[in-house]
């Protein structure tokens, strides 16, 4: 039978010492990180010039701003704002597609079992790399240099940067997909095309438009905001609006984007559910 | 050894061909359709977007001049050449650049603080009242729903140029998405210490803080550090609305076409966000460890 008297505190303290006496380094991190923190995000607000004061009157303001925001009204202009949101709509389903096509042939040269040498995978992946680094924003304000204001511009932007992101998933997922249904195309006389053709696209095919229809879902975000700088769509009637000061303006058109991208979601959800299945989601 | 193939009479075989190749056929046509669709969409798209193909093809050269243009000095030499001459204004662009990482720390910080406060009260398991959840939840999508640059825009005529603008704009939608995130955390935690805790008769603070925060600590952190790779991005963009920052050195260079200082400013801000990637990434894993990463 056990011992059935329970050890004392003592002997407790005893046996499992680095429980009950943590070494001052262990117990003093989390305090002094807490403190790190916090000293950085003081010297932040002090840095970036907040004040009271000056945040007082901005809430005084943007308390104006919400009152005058109600109700949201379109005025006259209800037609041209459905236009740029078509308008928006159009870029982002454009330049994803344009982006996928141009990434999937890129993806296959920056994956490791596709192109094994690292002499062609390791500069396709830098490239893909550094165009994802450069904001959809700033390529926005690139290609309105080259084609000039308007939609253009930003179908060519959001086409750009998500050449890069996509490039990058898309060579993930040929990475993962299963060699053995290569191997058994190689085994039957198939060329490297053949391989790809009939081992390799089957496989991931499926992953891939899932991908391709999350992008379409959350470039419809970032395709009302390139407008800001001028690249079309509903984010330019916003920006104008705003600058302008015409509040019921701004948040009729705020409640249309809330608006779109919540159906966009849905449709893309349920799209991405038929494709894929319920299981898996990208 | 062999194996003999059964192979079936003609008449049961010809039924079971027709079937596969009916089969076939209709996954056939409904691929055929979706594509079809898929390409009238594009159309449809091409001529909303205003899309035309002879200003690509006439302009093109201009995007590859670009390029070639914004690698190139004053002098026509390559940017390389004279690192002195590139980068000649790093003094000012380097503060630029550290106003902009504490701005995406202080919004951050901000709002992960903020996502803390709401997330008990958006999640599944621990909302305390159905309605409660409801609101907070709606509210949190509003945030992350409208773009941190719409924010910026309403802020900096609320709040007056410079970082503070862009400080809260970026507060404001780190506290949407986190509090999603962090909420999702939390309703993925053990709900049995919460019980345990709560037949003690604790409040439903002490049950927050003594049952669910210990499981769900490290999820924020991880969450927080990954937001703040994020808003780094985004906070080097904001400058473009007037919300401080090296954004609004690189869009003065754009539109004013100092074309090396545009190479120059991009290349600080690709650097920078590499580091910041690769540093939270470091951080992440050894804080959590690789299994826990998220």
């Amino acid at each position: 039978m056990k011992e059935a008297s329970a050890p004392t505190r003592p002997q407790l303290r005893a046996r499992y010492r680095d429980v009950f006496e943590r070494p001052a380094s262990s117990r003093l991190a989390t305090p002094a990180m807490i403190l790190l923190a916090a000293g950085i995000f003081v010297f932040g607000l002090v840095d970036l010039g907040f004040s009271p004061a000056r945040l007082l009157t901005g809430l005084h303001e943007l308390g104006w701003i919400t009152l005058m925001m109600l109700p949201p009204d379109p005025g006259a202009s209800l037609p041209l704002y459905l236009k740029a949101l078509g308008e928006t709509l159009s870029i982002a389903l454009l330049g994803t597609t344009l982006a996928a096509v141009l990434a999937l042939p890129v993806s296959l040269l920056a994956a490791r079992n596709i192109v094994p040498s690292g002499v062609i995978r390791f500069p396709v992946r830098r490239l893909l790399d550094s165009i994802r680094g450069v904001d959809t924003l700033i390529w926005a304000l690139v290609w309105i240099n080259v084609v000039g204001l308007g939609p253009f511009a930003g179908v060519l932007a959001i086409a750009v940067s998500d050449f890069g992101a996509l490039g990058k998933l898309f060579s993930e997922t040929i990475e993962a997909a299963d060699q053995k249904q290569l191997e058994g195309i190689r085994a039957s006389g198939g060329n490297t095309l053949q391989e790809i053709r009939f081992g390799l696209i089957p496989q991931v095919l499926p992953v891939i438009a899932g991908q391709v229809l999350y992008f379409i879902e959350s470039n419809t975000r970032s395709a009302t905001i390139i407008g800001i700088v001028g690249a079309g769509g509903i984010g330019l009637q916003l920006a104008e609006q705003i600058r302008v000061l015409e509040w019921q303006k701004v948040s009729f058109l705020i409640l249309m984007i809330l608006i779109a991208v919540a159906a966009i979601d849905w449709i893309s959800s349920r799209l991405r559910f038929a494709i894929i299945g319920r299981r898996a989601v990208a | 050894m062999t194996a003999t193939v059964s192979v079936l009479p003609q008449a049961q075989l010809a039924a079971l061909n027709e079937g596969y190749r009916r089969a076939v056929a209709r996954r056939r046509l409904r691929f055929a359709l979706a594509a079809a669709v898929f390409v009238a969409a594009l159309l449809v798209a091409a001529m909303g977007a205003e899309v035309n193909l002879r200003t690509l093809f006439t302009y093109f050269g201009n995007f590859v001049g670009y390029f070639d243009r914004i690698l190139k000095l004053d002098s026509g030499a390559r940017v390389w050449t004279d690192f002195g001459e590139w980068f000649w204004g790093w003094h000012k662009w380097l503060r630029m650049l550290g106003e902009t990482l504490l701005a995406s720390y202080v919004g951050t910080l901000t709002g992960a603080v903020g996502a803390f406060a709401l997330n008990f009260l958006a999640a599944e398991n621990t909302s305390p009242a159905p309605w409660l959840r409801f609101i907070v939840r709606r509210l949190l999508e509003f945030a992350r729903t409208v773009p941190s640059i719409v924010f910026a825009l309403i802020f900096v005529i609320a709040f007056g140029l410079g970082p503070m603008a862009g400080v809260l704009a970026i507060a404001i939608h780190s506290t949407g998405s986190l509090g999603k995130l962090f909420s999702e955390v939390v309703e993925n935690a053990d709900m049995k210490p919460v019980e345990g805790v709560q037949s003690t008769g604790a409040s439903w603070i002490s049950c927050m803080r003594f049952a669910v925060l210990p499981q769900v600590i490290a999820g924020y952190a991880s969450y927080a550090l990954l937001r703040f790779e994020i808003n780094v991005r985004e906070a080097s963009v904001l400058g473009f609305v007037g919300a401080g920052g090296i954004g609004q050195e690189l869009v003065v260079a754009i539109r004013k076409f100092y074309y090396s200082d545009v190479s120059a400013i991009l290349v600080m801000i690709v650097v920078t966000v590499f580091c910041i990637d690769i540093s939270t990434g470091w951080l992440r894993a050894r804080l959590f460890g690789k299994e826990q990463g998220v």
